[in-house]
């Protein structure tokens, strides 16, 4: 059984008197454990896509199935279930809370999801220690660089422990150096068993992925492994 | 999310930015300083009021010449329409009433004092021995009125304390000849100084036996008549009784007006209520103008945090926890407004009781409760909006803005 299982979604944008198909009849599978890329030039429907698999948005039709269960039918409050539980995300512009240091921010999905703050203590002090943040606890973003930040936002998505990561351009905003940096965690978390989907410009990156997705005009254009 | 984890999260997200915060908390706390300043003004005028009757003296009904009240036709009043003036005799007439304690006829007027090269204005009440116990005076030195045949106003004054203490310094007052008018009279006793009573300084005040004040001004009219009747259930049959009296000894002419001190008590107390019910409304007015300003601060804190509430949305955060989120944080605004009100408010109460001792300025504990209540309630109600706004924000929307 595919860990995501997408058949037929269509996903429509009013713009005026004109209607965009940003995505059109897609059907997509995803084992789990896969390393995918989604690449393909801007407005070829890519973030829509992450933002379907994240839940963060809905298809106009078709269906969804993650882990065997068809999500686009669940409660809104049910789908924030599924996120809190099973998805972490990693963005580009890293969106870490200002006012929260790197471990609340860390702690913060644990929060949410009303965890024991003798665990989420525990769990945040493993992440720092994995994460290499250690002595940045305490430190606010503003006082973290670049790529602090992003290793911080990792930490976050992966916190609790979710089957799907879904990073949005993850080193966008991050120099190569850093970049490759961020990359090698993902790919170490990958190598862990998380199934990572990413979407990206850089063909350098998408090159490191084990399948590759281009996308264009909201279809699937070529994907390197079977699919359609 | 936990209780304690929402409160945290909302404190942090209002002191994240202390300007906004300060101010919205600041607009709270004066809406509550408001009431509960306002309405102790106005219980402390009530109070006052209320207090400067009471010290008139207890279960006292007064007679004042001339009629106030319209009534039906009259025949009597259509043959003369000049009330007939009160007299010592209406006044001693009144002591056999069944439901009268003690009766004291009264007139006033100015006149000056002099002993020993000193001058001084005063003012002089014709009454007599019953006066003092009537309206409650006590003395400090000697003696008051003797207790005598109205008729004969023997020539003694009993003195205000300021009086004593201008004329005589340090000497001893009792005792001393003193020209009023120009008659000289013998001071008798001094008054203990009280400082009130409501028109009438005590302390600036000179009482004489009332023949020799009706001699001094030239009348044979009297200002009142106060009677204290025996009880305070018998203040209306002494009143009625009083009526009835006059009203036969004036030819079946009812031409006085008798007010007790009760009835004129209420109604202060009616009026003055009334007044800080008034001034605790547009204290309100000020509650509800604070709880507007923190939902605007409010939907400047969603409008602003967009981000940050797509964020939570993408962790995992139900639209509950968000609504809650920013419920608390509206909640904790007004809450600490309304608390650090309250203690403004209280410390310029206490600051009045210390300029003006002699006027109560306590909040009413209804008012309290209430400014409170009011505060709070706004400024959930008014959180309510801004709360929902955010949790039904577009995730995907909402974390594009950044």
């Amino acid at each position: 059984m595919p860990l995501i299982e997408l058949s037929g979604i269509e996903r429509r944008f009013q713009l005026g008197d004109t209607t965009v198909h940003a995505l059109a009849g897609l059907d997509l599978a995803i084992a789990a454990g896969e390393y995918v890329a989604v690449m393909g030039p801007s407005g070829s429907g890519k973030s829509t896509l992450l933002n379907l698999l994240g839940l963060l948005d809905r298809p106009d039709a078709g269906s969804y199935r993650l882990e065997g269960r068809d999500v686009t039918t669940l409660s809104p409050d049910e789908q924030a279930t599924v996120r809190s539980t099973r998805i972490g995300f990693v963005f580009q512009s890293f969106h870490l809370v200002p006012r929260l240091t790197a471990a609340e921010n860390i702690a913060l999905p644990m929060t949410l999801a009303g965890i024991a703050p003798a665990e989420r203590n525990r769990r945040v002090a493993q992440a720092l220690k994995d994460f290499g943040l250690d002595r940045r606890a305490d430190h606010r973003p503003d006082q973290l660089s670049g790529g602090q930040r992003q290793r911080v936002a990792i930490a976050r998505a992966t916190i609790m422990q979710p089957a799907l990561i879904l990073a949005d351009e993850p080193t966008g905003n991050l120099d190569r150096h850093t970049g490759e940096e961020v990359v090698n965690l993902l790919e170490a978390l990958n190598a862990s068993g998380v199934t990572l989907v990413v979407v990206t410009h850089d063909p350098g990156m998408g090159a490191r992925a084990r399948r590759q997705l281009v996308m264009e005009d909201g279809r699937l254009q070529s994907d390197t492994q079977g699919g359609r | 999310m936990r209780l304690a984890d929402t409160l945290r999260f909302a404190r942090d997200a209002a002191t994240g930015t202390p300007l906004r915060t300060a101010l919205s908390v600041l607009a709270m706390s004066i809406g509550v300083a408001a009431v509960v300043i306002l309405t102790a003004l106005g219980d402390g005028a009530r109070r006052y009021v209320v207090g400067q009757f009471s010290s008139l003296g207890t279960n006292l009904v007064i007679v004042l010449p001339g009629r106030s009240g319209t009534g039906g036709f009259n025949p009597a009043n259509a043959i003369t329409s000049t009330p007939r003036d009160l007299t010592v005799d209406d006044a001693a007439s009144l002591r056999r009433l069944s439901a009268v304690r003690r009766v004291a006829p009264l007139t006033v007027g100015t006149s000056e004092i002099a002993h020993g090269g000193k001058l001084r204005e005063i003012m002089v009440a014709g009454s007599t021995a019953e006066f003092l116990p009537i309206r409650n005076f006590e003395l400090a030195q000697g003696s008051g009125l003797p207790e005598e045949d109205w008729s004969r106003g023997s020539p003694v004054a009993v003195i205000g304390a300021k009086i004593r203490d201008e004329i005589f310094g340090s000497q001893t007052a009792v005792g001393q000849l003193v020209r009023i008018g120009d008659r000289r009279l013998r001071v008798v006793g001094v008054l203990r100084p009280s400082g009130q009573g409501l028109g009438m300084n005590t302390d600036e005040l000179v009482i004489v036996p009332v023949a020799l004040a009706q001699s001094l001004f030239n009348t044979n009219t009297l200002f009142r008549i106060l009677i204290e009747a025996n009880s305070r259930e018998a203040i209306e049959q002494a009143r009625d009784q009083a009526l009835a009296t006059l009203k036969q000894r004036h030819r079946g002419e009812e031409d006085v007006t008798v007010i007790t001190q009760d009835a004129v008590l209420a109604t202060f107390d009616k009026l003055l209520g009334a007044l800080t019910l008034a001034v605790a409304g547009i204290a309100a007015i000020s509650l509800a103008v604070a709880g507007i300003l923190v939902m605007n601060v409010m939907l400047v804190a969603v409008t602003q945090r967009t981000g940050e509430i797509g964020l939570l949305k993408a962790l995992g955060a139900t639209a509950r926890t968000i609504r809650l989120a920013f419920l608390a944080e509206a909640a904790m605004l007004s809450a600490v407004g309304a608390l650090l009100g309250y203690l403004l408010g209280q410390a310029g109460v206490f600051a009045l009781r210390q300029f003006f001792p002699v006027f109560p300025a306590y909040p009413p504990d209804w008012a309290v409760i209430a400014g409170l209540g009011t505060a709070l309630a706004t400024g959930l109600i008014f959180g309510v909006m801004p709360a929902r706004r955010a949790a039904r924000l577009d995730p995907v929307q909402a974390l594009m803005k950044r």
